[in-house]
């Protein structure tokens, strides 16, 4: 920079001086280049789910039928009995994590915000939020199984993924909380509402849109969730609808037990096809809740 | 509804004088009233009959109520991690207690036998090279996505762009296990080869194994995974450092690069070290894609402490041996690794948490 | 239904600050009083003072007394809440709830505690809108959400939201300072209408605006940042604006200061 003030009395309107001029086009190419290497393992990840999985998920039996009685070596049958377990396990979870998770935000946002009692309850969150999946399923085996000696079951694997959940339920509930305005608040307070209800009815439908969207997330990362699936419950071919079983398929174990077969074998495939449905379902989650996050009445800071 | 009735008929009685009944106001005059005699405490009761406001009677059993349920659920999630905390570790006690190896530095894992050998040595080194190794490759990689959404792509651009490293957080981690052993994998192999073959003098790239199943291909796949965290957070930060400050760079005459370097970087230093660690931590407990890849070592075989190696980390440990969980004694000794793994974990994310919080306070 | 108030010897402090000291004054029925004064003065914190609405800020509390109509709204066993429903607010900035439609906005106060009647609260909204002068521009789109509305308008659904529940008293803290002048003129003619039925409390910055709606003006000062605010000199706004008793109070009116 200095050369041009003092090394010449013109002014100079070219660009800087080499080596500047070389670290800057360095740079850029370097973004380029990290952001083209960051884009490879999602396009190659893609394209081997829909080159090996797509051709299985077009059929109708896909969705409707289960493994029962299918050998690896026989192509047919579907993954009806492992969408049936996701999406139960992941329900029974949202059931209990949700409640708990958006009251904890209201109890932190609105009733002991800048109390000492805050912090207590947001670094248990940070320690929930931090607990590897492993532990959580880990902690519901040696809760359920080992002490009150109950058999591995659905619920069980529910309960680990609560543990999961409601860390990201409960966050995302607080940000949103956080964007509603005080004079919103403020302006039910002068109509005579009381506090309680003020936060049902003029709060939580204004934050609902963002809250709706951290639950969708939250539903999304526990179906996708492995661990305490193979911890806590035994994979199965057949249709399963009772959670208290101890055989429930669901899609990442699906997966997981399916991913040893010789790789010319259909049973192999099938892999790759649960693989392609359970991404699709994630995905498919996940811009619902950006559509959900899009409608919201709340601006972001 | 008491609003709608209060009063109306009085109130609206223009023969009623407003200062009837009041005969203790001293002063009704528009000028600022000296009153002699405070009436503190000795003021009319609200239900005074006298009085012209009749004020509603408020249920307060919907706030106590209310109240009551969401701290009670604050309060759960305190007294779950304290649970969580207290009966993973009397559980794990009575194994740690019988452990004839010593658990921090022996890399043996006898569980099943009359007396009870292991130690977790092994385990950390695994979990923790695969883990910073993973973060090496891909913070880097996630400041340069980062800086290229921010400052570089035009808007048209930047969107869709974000949206698709979003995307590769919505893959589930079984898939990438699945991707990784079956299409990652067998492609490294040649890289692993030729870095053991020049470097294989540093134990780190010594000789190891020659399949898809090494500790090198767990961290290429986990630092994928934890890109997308590392670079949305990053992302942000960018995104917020002043305008003011990125313009008296380039009123300076700063090349693009030169502003990222004097004014970007500097304000998202603390963010960016913030999301590493979050992504270090997401890596150290991540189960299933690494017990798909990483491949078990034969229980006679010595502990390689190589990146070409096979290997075990506390969480495919557990995962492998989830069906063995028989007795007590050996749950207790799997319990004993998770609660590291969870000890390991904490002090990450706690570390990424100060360091964002003073970030905070700086800026 | 407008109440008379009294505040005698009111002490506002926040935790260990002393916001306001030693107030007294009187606003009669169907009045428009307007409290001006320097920013920090307190009249902002007096006014929340009236329907209790500063006990929203943790650490806040009041001594003396506030009276409506002798009813003293800070004796034991008094329910802020129940006070909030006898003295209305409109606040600064139009804050209209954006979960709701223009309807549910103005039925909310009546809603949210408890009428359920159909008839009832469309009657409500027709005429708290009706009042606020809003009626003809919103008739066609009640079910329309209130943060459509232009501020001005918004302002006037807030006005509209606020008079549903029929209050005795009605507090405006600054309503104006987020608007353009053509909505405040409507404001104010509004604020002009609305003290035929109530009592109407008014914080602004702007003098003029005083000046135009308001039949007593009190005036408001510090000493200095950190001590409390006072209240210096309340009297007819004719008086204040001509012929002020005390110095301040014609120094600030005249621009020397503030």
């Amino acid at each position: 920079m200095s050369a041009s003030i003092t090394g010449t009395d013109k002014v100079t309107l070219t660009r800087p001086s080499g080596a500047r001029t070389i670290k800057n086009s360095l740079a850029a190419v370097y973004v380029t280049l990290a952001t083209v290497l960051a884009i490879v393992p999602l396009a190659s990840i893609l394209y081997s789910v829909i080159s090996k999985g797509f051709h299985l998920i077009t059929s109708s039996s896909w969705w409707l039928q289960s493994q029962r009685g299918i050998t690896p070596r026989r192509e047919g049958g579907g993954l009806y009995h492992a969408l049936v377990g996701t999406v139960e396990i992941a329900l029974i979870c949202a059931a209990i994590a949700v409640p708990i998770g958006v009251l904890g935000a209201i109890y932190l946002i609105e009733y002991a915000r800048g109390k000492k009692v805050a912090r207590a309850v947001s670094f248990a969150v940070d320690i929930l939020s931090g607990i590897p999946s492993i532990v959580a399923a880990l902690f519901i085996y040696a809760l359920f199984i080992t002490v009150f000696g109950f058999g591995r079951s659905a619920i069980a694997v529910s309960c680990a993924l609560v543990l999961l959940m409601l860390p990201t339920v409960l966050r995302s509930t607080e940000e949103m909380l956080k964007l509603v305005p005080d004079t919103l608040r403020e302006a039910s307070y002068a109509l005579g509402v009381p506090k309680w209800k003020t936060i049902l009815k003029v709060v939580i439908p204004t934050a609902f849109s963002g809250i709706s969207t951290g639950i969708v997330l939250g539903l999304a990362r526990v179906m996708g969730e492995t661990a305490p699936l193979l911890i806590l419950v035994a994979y199965g071919q057949g249709i399963n609808f009772s959670p208290t079983s101890d055989v429930m398929a669901a899609l990442p174990t699906m997966i997981n037990s399916g991913r040893d077969q010789a790789q010319q074998m259909p049973g192999y495939e099938r892999v790759w096809g649960a693989a392609l449905t359970l991404i699709l379902i994630v995905m498919v989650l996940n811009l619902i809740a950006r559509g959900i996050a899009r409608m919201s009445k709340l601006k972001e800071k | 509804m008491s609003v709608t009735e209060t009063g109306e008929s009085e109130a609206l009685d223009p023969t009623r004088s407003p200062v009837a009944g009041h005969k203790d106001v001293s002063a009704h005059t528009p000028v600022p009233a000296v009153n002699p005699s405070p009436r503190r405490g000795a003021a009319p009761r609200a239900s005074d009959s006298r009085s012209g406001v009749k004020l509603a009677k408020i249920g307060r059993a919907g706030d106590r109520t209310f109240l009551g349920v969401s701290a009670g659920s604050g309060a759960l999630i305190v007294l779950l991690v304290v649970f969580v905390g207290v009966f993973l570790l009397v559980l794990a006690l009575p194994s740690l207690l019988d452990n004839k190896a010593n658990f921090l530095t022996s890399q043996e894992w006898k569980v099943s036998g009359s007396e009870l050998r292991f130690g977790i040595a092994g385990l950390l080194w695994t979990t923790v090279l695969s883990s910073v190794v993973a973060m090496a490759v891909a913070v880097p990689i996630a400041i340069g996505v980062a800086l290229f959404i921010t400052q570089y792509a035009p808007r048209r651009v930047a969107g869709p762009l974000a949206f698709l490293v979003d995307l590769l957080a919505a893959v589930p981690s079984v898939v990438f296990g699945l991707w990784g052993i079956a299409v990652l994998g067998p492609r490294l192999v040649p890289v692993s080869e030729w870095l053991s073959t020049h470097l294989g003098f540093i134990p780190l790239f010594a000789p190891g194994i020659r399949s898809p199943g090494t500790v090198f291909v767990v961290a290429i796949v986990l630092a994928i995974m934890i890109l997308p965290i590392v670079t949305a957070i990053s992302r942000d930060v960018f995104m917020q450092t002043p305008r003011d400050h990125m313009e008296a760079a380039l009123a300076l005459g700063a090349t693009r690069w030169e502003t990222i370097r004097t004014a970007v970087l500097p304000y998202g230093r603390s963010g960016v070290i913030s999301a590493s660690m979050l992504g270090l931590g997401r890596a150290l407990g991540e189960t299933i894609a690494v017990m798909i890849i990483l491949s078990k070592p034969a229980d006679n075989a010595g502990f390689v402490p190589s990146l070409f190696a096979g290997g075990e980390t506390f969480a495919s440990k557990i995962a492998n041996n989830a069906q063995e969980f028989d007795t007590p004694s050996k749950t207790g000794a799997y319990i004993a690794s998770g609660l590291v793994l969870f000890i390991v974990t904490f002090a990450v994310n706690a570390v990424a948490r100060v360091i964002a919080e003073r970030g905070h306070a700086k800026s | 239904m407008a109440k008379r108030i009294d505040v005698t010897d009111v002490d506002i402090f926040y935790g260990a600050f002393h916001a306001v000291a030693d107030v007294s004054m009187t606003v009669e029925p169907r009045t428009v009083t307007a409290f001006i004064g320097p920013s920090g003065c307190g009249k902002s914190t007096l006014l929340r003072t009236l329907n209790r609405m500063h006990e929203v800020i943790p650490g806040a509390h009041v001594q003396g007394s506030v009276e409506l109509d002798g009813t003293n709204l800070y004796a034991p066993g008094v329910d802020p809440v129940a006070v909030r429903r006898v003295v209305g607010m409109v606040f600064q900035r139009p804050n209209p709830f954006p979960s709701m439609s223009i309807f549910d906005n103005v039925a909310s106060g009546l809603r949210l505690n408890g009428v359920k009647n159909k008839k009832v609260l469309s009657e409500a909204v027709e005429r708290s809108l009706v009042a606020a002068n809003l009626w003809n521009e919103v008739k066609d789109r009640l079910g329309k959400a209130g943060i459509g509305l232009s501020g001005g308008q918004q302002q006037r659904l807030c006005i509209a939201r606020a008079i549903a529940v029929e209050p005795q008293v009605l507090l405006m803290d600054e309503p104006c300072s987020a608007l353009d002048p053509i909505s405040t003129l409507a404001i104010e003619d509004l604020i002009g209408e609305l003290k035929e039925k109530y009592t109407v409390v008014i914080v602004t910055h702007n003098m003029q605006q005083a000046a135009r709606v308001s039949d007593q003006t009190a005036f408001f000062n510090l000493a200095a940042q950190g001590k409390p605010g006072k209240l210096i000199e309340i009297g007819s706004t004719e008086k204040i604006f001509s012929n002020p008793d005390q110095k301040a109070t014609e120094d600030y009116i005249t621009g020397r200061f503030g």
